[in-house]
């Protein structure tokens, strides 16, 4: 029986699910406790699947995987006290990457709210700064309309994630449920939304004068669903695109003006097309630190427009000539009749002399010296999955690798952590990915340190049937950080070196098959057996354990000033000696 | 430079909590916040002064409207406007000084509230200059003033451009702060004393 269009008298419990069930969920992560029983034991009654996860954070990265997976919004559902604070990593990973997931957690009764009850924390105090809004509900009738408000919240103008923290009391008390009744008041845009005639005006004669421009391809044109566009605007006006890392699948790679990712691990031509350029559109992405480089020294020959739904990002970090608040795909709508093709063989032929000699450094036309190479694992698994897959990541050196190494033709297909860098959420995510998207393949690339963090969630695979493929970059180093002892600090590897157990008798352990790969003439055998295996699958590739990413910006210095690695040494290089 | 907002936000626990978050997380400080009741029902108005770059404030702005729970945010810095303040001052008094104590009082236009022996206690309203005015003759001897208690700055921009007609004009531009100066009449300012500048640099109309 559906219950959006009942009108009853239900309890606050009820009416958590039913709300759920009226804004469309199909299936929640969470984990039972005391103050949130009462929710659990009337959840029987609904439609609604529960993956009961081994650590409320993992509920949450599931959550946001599910949401960036799908595009819908994704629900984590928690205990007051430990389980709420335990959500906390998960939360703030949505917030910095705009992710819209609701977290329910249940609290301590509203009588004995502020006395240190048992379990009883303040959740919405901590989660203040990491969520786009909270709210604490004490009352059963303000359940309905809260969780709606929570889901218009979460999902409207730059998404972001929501906490409805709802004591026990409201919780067993009852109260009139009116789905239709409950719906948001407020739906409002943000009152500083502006796309000006003059700005478009503005914009299209910028792009129409401009001899060497370049798009920044964000993660608000996955947001806003705005690919067709942008690359409408890419291919119309032959403008070269550079993508950050969430932004990666927005357009695709194998498009010939795809040039690849920008920033601290981009290759090079890319961001010497960024120093080089006199035009940046920004497109949905918010000139991070870890693509700019120095703010002194970034883009210098270049005017920007900044096309973005937020309107705290314009010129918060770089100055731009025009900025169009507003929603990407519909600003690129108003902005698309005034652009007209033109011919851009000069930028684009510069840019092509940037790649210099990077085919022959690629890795592909190297020569086997014997040694497994992470980057290599990430290219036969990108050849192997034909590009197709859904592969989450954790964050650090795998992560890079993945984003050199695996080309993303569409949107949705590359789940990680990008602005808080989240160790642990790889597992957890692919979780929430195959949740949303059954029928798609789906990989979880995670290295040996962060694996370690969110492992338990192999019992959670297990005990949802689900059939996902896990890859563990172990290279026996919390990579990322010997590389920057490496090359910051003298390589004093100090508390680097990481134990892991063994990975395929772990796995076994939880009942998953699982494989161990030393040599690169193993990986795409072991790859095609996980592949063709129903049900989920861990392979452990030991890979090079000093292994470096390159091309590598140090923090604070140019965009164009990238460590190189050393000529000596004819690796997995791919930029250019420009 | 000093930014001046005023901020019309749900009456509801918590809020001010989250306006003042935000401060927090841009690291900058507040050197007055006033909210009280306002106009609409259930809404409270809040004045907020705060240092910060120039170019902090669209920011500022951009950042207060992504709170939920605000509803609207004038800059109002930047318009011709009245600013008031109200403080409470408790003075120290013999019998020989008290009647010097009412003369300055007068003087400022200020009131006594409160007569005890040993101590008054004086209501001054007006901008913060004035109040500084008067706390510094107050002040000329050093164990006079015994206790201050300063509400901090309220701001209302001059003219008829209140917020409810700009809603109902469904101006949202110059409610937003980015409109031209708005012409209001440049009515006098009755109780005005000493420095007749104001906190956003615009000069007070006087008669």
């Amino acid at each position: 029986m559906s219950n959006v269009d009942r009108k009853a008298r239900l309890t606050g419990a009820e009416i958590i699910w039913a709300t759920l069930e009226g804004e469309g969920v199909r299936e929640v992560f969470g984990y039972p406790g005391g103050a949130i029983l009462p929710a659990y034991d009337a959840l029987r009654k609904f439609p609604i699947r529960h993956i009961l996860v081994r650590h409320e954070q993992s509920a949450a990265h599931m959550a946001d995987g599910y949401a960036r997976a799908s595009g819908r919004v994704g629900v984590a559902v928690a205990t007051s006290g430990p389980g709420a604070t335990n959500m906390v990593t998960g939360i703030a990973t949505a917030m910095l990457d705009s992710i819209p997931i609701v977290c329910i957690t249940g609290q301590v009764g509203s009588k004995v709210l502020g006395t240190d009850a048992f379990q009883e924390v303040d959740i919405t105090g901590i989660t203040l700064p990491v969520t786009k809004h909270n709210y604490v509900v004490t009352h059963a009738e303000d359940i309905a309309p809260v969780l709606r408000d929570a889901f218009r919240v979460a999902n409207s103008g730059r998404p972001g994630p929501v906490l409805v923290d709802i004591t026990k009391d409201a919780q067993q008390a009852t109260a009139e449920f009116d789905f239709a009744a409950a719906a948001s008041e407020k739906l409002r845009d943000h009152p500083m939304l502006s796309v000006s005639e003059q700005g478009i005006a503005e914009a299209a004669e910028l792009i129409s004068t401009a001899k060497r421009p370049l798009i920044l391809a964000g993660h608000g044109i996955i947001h806003s669903g705005a690919m067709s566009q942008v690359r409408a605007l890419a291919e119309r006006a032959q403008i070269p695109v550079a993508c950050t890392l969430l932004g990666l699948g927005s357009f695709p790679a194998s498009h010939k003006l795809n040039l690849g990712m920008m920033g601290m691990h981009g290759e090079s031509w890319v961001n010497h097309s960024i120093q080089e350029a006199d035009l940046l559109i920004a497109c949905g992405m918010r000139f991070d630190d870890r693509v700019t480089g120095s703010l002194a020294t970034y883009a210098p020959k270049a005017k920007k427009i900044h096309i973005d739904i937020d309107p705290s990002e314009i010129n918060k970090n770089v100055a731009v000539q025009v900025s169009l608040m507003g929603d990407l795909a519909t600003v690129l709508d108003q902005l698309l009749p005034r652009i007209r093709t033109r011919d851009a063989a000069a930028w684009l032929h510069s840019i092509d002399q940037m790649k210099g000699d990077a085919a022959v450094r690629d890795i592909k036309n190297l020569p086997d010296n014997g040694h497994l190479y992470a980057a290599h694992v990430i290219n036969d698994l990108w050849h192997a999955t034909s590009g197709d897959a859904l592969i989450t990541t954790d964050v650090g050196q795998h992560q890079m690798w993945e984003a050199q190494y695996y080309k993303h033709e569409q949107p949705r297909t590359l789940i990680t952590s990008g602005g808080l860098g989240t160790m642990g959420f790889a597992l957890p995510a692919a979780i929430g990915a195959k949740i949303a998207c059954p029928s798609k393949e789906v990989w979880a690339i995670a290295g040996d340190g962060g694996f370690q963090m969110t492992c338990p969630e192999l019992a959670t695979i297990v005990q949802e049937k689900l059939d996902i493929n896990i890859a563990i970059i172990n290279n026996g180093y919390l990579g990322m950080i010997r590389q920057w002892q490496e090359t910051f600090y003298e390589k004093n590897y100090e508390c680097s070196p990481i134990f892991s157990p063994d990975f395929v008798k772990l796995a076994e352990a939880f009942g998953i098959r699982a494989a161990a790969v030393t040599t690169r003439a193993e990986v795409m055998s072991a790859v095609e057996t996980a592949r063709s295996h129903k049900g989920p699958f861990l392979i452990n590739f030991m890979v090079e354990q000093e292994d470096t990413v390159y091309p590598m910006i140090v923090p604070g210095a140019a965009l164009h000033e990238m460590i190189r690695r050393p000529s000596s040494n004819p690796l997995i290089e791919t930029a250019s000696d420009v | 430079m000093q930014h001046t907002f005023v901020a019309y936000v749900e009456d509801k626990p918590g809020v001010l909590t989250r306006v003042a978050s935000l401060f927090r997380r841009l690291n900058i400080n507040i050197s007055s916040v006033t909210v009280g009741g306002s106009e609409r029902p259930n809404i409270s108005r809040m004045t907020l002064v705060a240092d910060a770059p120039p170019a902090a404030g669209h920011r500022i702005m951009a950042s207060l409207y992504k709170l939920e729970n605000v509803i609207q945010v004038d800059d109002v810095g930047r318009f011709s406007s009245v600013s008031r303040e109200l403080a409470l001052i408790k003075v120290a008094t013999t019998p020989k000084t008290r009647s010097h104590i009412f003369e300055l009082a007068n003087v400022f236009r200020a009131r006594v509230v409160d007569l005890a022996p040993g101590s008054l206690m004086i209501e001054i309203t007006g901008s913060e200059s004035k109040i500084e005015g008067l706390l510094q003759v107050l002040n000329e001897n050093e164990d006079r003033v015994l206790e201050i208690s300063r509400t901090g700055r309220m701001v209302m921009r001059r003219g008829h451009h209140t917020s409810r007609v700009l809603e109902a004009l469904g101006d949202v531009e110059s409610q937003n702060g980015a409109a031209s100066l708005p012409t209001g009449e440049a009515l006098p300012e009755e109780d005005e004393i000493g420095d007749y500048t104001n906190e956003s640099g615009l000069p007070h109309q006087k008669t």
